[in-house]
């Protein structure tokens, strides 16, 4: 796929002697959105890891935007334009929200400019703007989430790498979730999302992948996964899982 | 009355020399989880510098920038070719680090020798201040604790009002998702560090001007300098703060009470205070 934004090719990734990622490969297009599924501990986050270089694949190639990112460092990687949405979030409890969403805009982080500015990051997540001076550990686990995905667009990535965003969030939240996820393909963004969140990542994904101790069992479009009850069964244990 | 007002003022101006030492090492340990037992020794060899600058130029302020530079250029090259080979390993840090401290206390005792030598304090600083209460104390001290007071709300400002010390602080929080955000942490490091090392150097020479140099007070001095960072926190500019002026009252007052036990006074309450709070006053779990 030469238009390919982000190509990942045969990796294996370690931590180490725990042998993690065994071989994984895929494809994501410029302004899409491709989910990871996968039960507890098949190395969901350690895939996301590898693209934003903190765990690097010992084996295998990882090119972003037709460049080969071995060897690069994570900062590095942020730099090229992938912005990462942590499990569990990571907001920093010891600066504000503001200084949050300004830290990606920092000198040291080379920042790229674009769409997304304090002001319209604000615009977008206004729960935020009410609580612009609190700290970040003293908001709650939806506004955390706001704020680490707010966080991440203040990088203008191309490339967002979203590790399981609903987490702990009640449905209302969750939709939310949903919402932005749409509106940031419609800006052109790219998202790369994994998520427990069976419903949410058929609902917003073009295209899926279903992982179980390392390798890939399944991809194909969300469709293709509704019709394959065996995967939702032995790798997700959704059978019978209502698609929307 | 008039001594437990002396010892107060004691206390608090020793406070001000820790604060110096121990604010530069509580948070270069707090982005980097990097032990530094060498700090005694930065601050040994700052103070030596600026005693030769001194002697040289006559100008204090050249021995204190002078005696904060050194330090620096050593600290940078023996971070960027020694400490960073261990890595996470916490041990090997404290190993090696005491290795450097002994060699650079030895090339101090080779330049400088073994004998105690005094900083030159320029002469507006030397002889005393009188205050109210006709209580007569050394200026030089007395001035030490503004110039503890001047610094600690400089690095306050930098650290909770300027981008630099919001990228620092978010460091310490979480220093993987730091570097996951576009900046260089190591390169970050190398900046605090410098700070560090500098206000280690200066410490030296401030130091020097009241309780001389003599081989061994690196190690003196180092003793304090971690119960400050321990009993505030570690990684807590705040704690540094608060934990300096603990020891350095405790020390005082310890010394005039009852100077046969007045370690047992400094390391007794900080004892209790370990077992109710084991991560210091200000620290947080990591
Ligand atoms: N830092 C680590 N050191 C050693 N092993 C690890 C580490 N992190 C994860 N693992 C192991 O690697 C495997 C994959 O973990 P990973 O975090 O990628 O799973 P996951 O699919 O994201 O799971 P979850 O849904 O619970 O987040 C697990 O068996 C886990 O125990
Ligand atoms: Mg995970």
């Amino acid at each position: 796929m030469p238009d390919a934004l982000l190509s990942v090719r045969g990796i294996h990734t370690y931590y180490g002697d725990s042998y993690v990622l065994q071989g994984v490969s895929l494809e994501q297009r410029e302004g899409s959105i491709v989910a990871i599924l996968g039960r507890n501990g098949m190395g969901k986050t350690t895939l996301i890891r590898s693209v934003a270089g903190l765990t690097p694949p010992r084996e295998g190639e990882i090119l972003f935007r037709g460049a080969s990112l071995r060897g690069r460092p994570p900062y590095a990687i942020a730099q090229d334009g992938i912005a990462l949405v942590p499990q569990g979030r990571r907001i920093f409890r010891s600066l504000s929200v503001r200084e949050n969403l300004l830290l990606p805009t920092s000198g040291l982080a080379r920042p790229r400019g674009g769409r997304w500015t304090l002001d319209s990051v604000l615009r977008e997540f206004p729960q935020l703007a009410e609580r612009i001076n609190h700290s970040g550990g003293a908001l709650s686990g939806g506004e955390q989430q706001m704020l680490a995905v707010g966080r991440a667009l203040m990088a203008n990535p191309h490339l967002i790498l979203m590790d399981e965003p609903s987490e702990g969030l009640a449905p209302r939240l969750v939709q939310q979730v949903e919402g932005i996820m749409k509106s940031l393909r419609e800006h052109g963004h790219a998202v790369l999302l994994v998520e427990q969140n069976f419903a949410l990542a058929m609902s917003v994904a073009d295209y899926v992948y279903v992982v179980a101790s390392g390798r890939f069992v399944f991809e194909g479009p969300p469709a293709a996964l509704a019709a394959a009850p065996d995967v939702l069964d032995q790798h997700l244990g959704v059978a019978g899982a209502k698609v929307n | 009355m008039t001594s437990a007002v002396l010892q107060a003022i004691n206390g608090v101006s020793l406070a001000a020399l820790l604060f110096l030492l121990a604010s530069g090492f509580t948070l270069s340990f707090g982005l980097m989880r990097v032990v530094n037992m060498a700090h005694g020794a930065y601050y040994l060899f700052g103070g030596y510098i600026g005693l030769t600058l001194a002697e040289k130029t006559g100008s204090f302020a050249v021995a204190i920038v002078g005696g904060g530079a050194a330090v620096v250029v050593i600290g940078f090259l023996i971070d960027r070719f020694l400490i960073r080979r261990t890595g996470e390993n916490h041990l090997a840090q404290v190993l090696l680090t005491v290795g450097v401290a002994f060699v650079i206390g030895d090339v101090a005792l080779a330049l400088w020798g073994g004998d105690n030598l005094k900083v030159q304090a320029p002469a507006f600083l030397r002889g005393a201040v009188v205050l109210p209460g006709e209580i007569y104390y050394p200026m030089y001290r007395f001035v030490l604790i503004f110039f503890g007071v001047f610094v600690g709300a400089l690095l306050w400002l930098l650290y909770h009002r300027t981008q630099l010390g919001a990228v620092v602080r978010a460091g310490v929080d979480d220093r993987e998702q730091v570097n996951a955000t576009g900046i260089n942490v190591d390169r970050l490091f190398v900046m605090v560090s410098g700070l560090a090392s500098f206000l280690a150097g200066m410490a030296g020479v401030v130091g020097g001007a009241f309780l001389t140099l003599y081989p061994g007070a690196e190690w003196e001095i180092l003793v304090y300098a971690l119960v400050v960072v321990i009993v505030g926190g570690l990684g807590s500019l705040e704690g540094a703060m608060i934990g300096a002026l603990i020891v350095g009252l405790l020390d005082a007052y310890g010394r005039w009470l009852l100077p046969e036990f007045s370690y047992f006074v400094l390391f007794g309450p900080i004892a209790l205070l370990m077992l109710f709070r084991p991560r210091g006053l200000f620290g947080r779990e990591h």
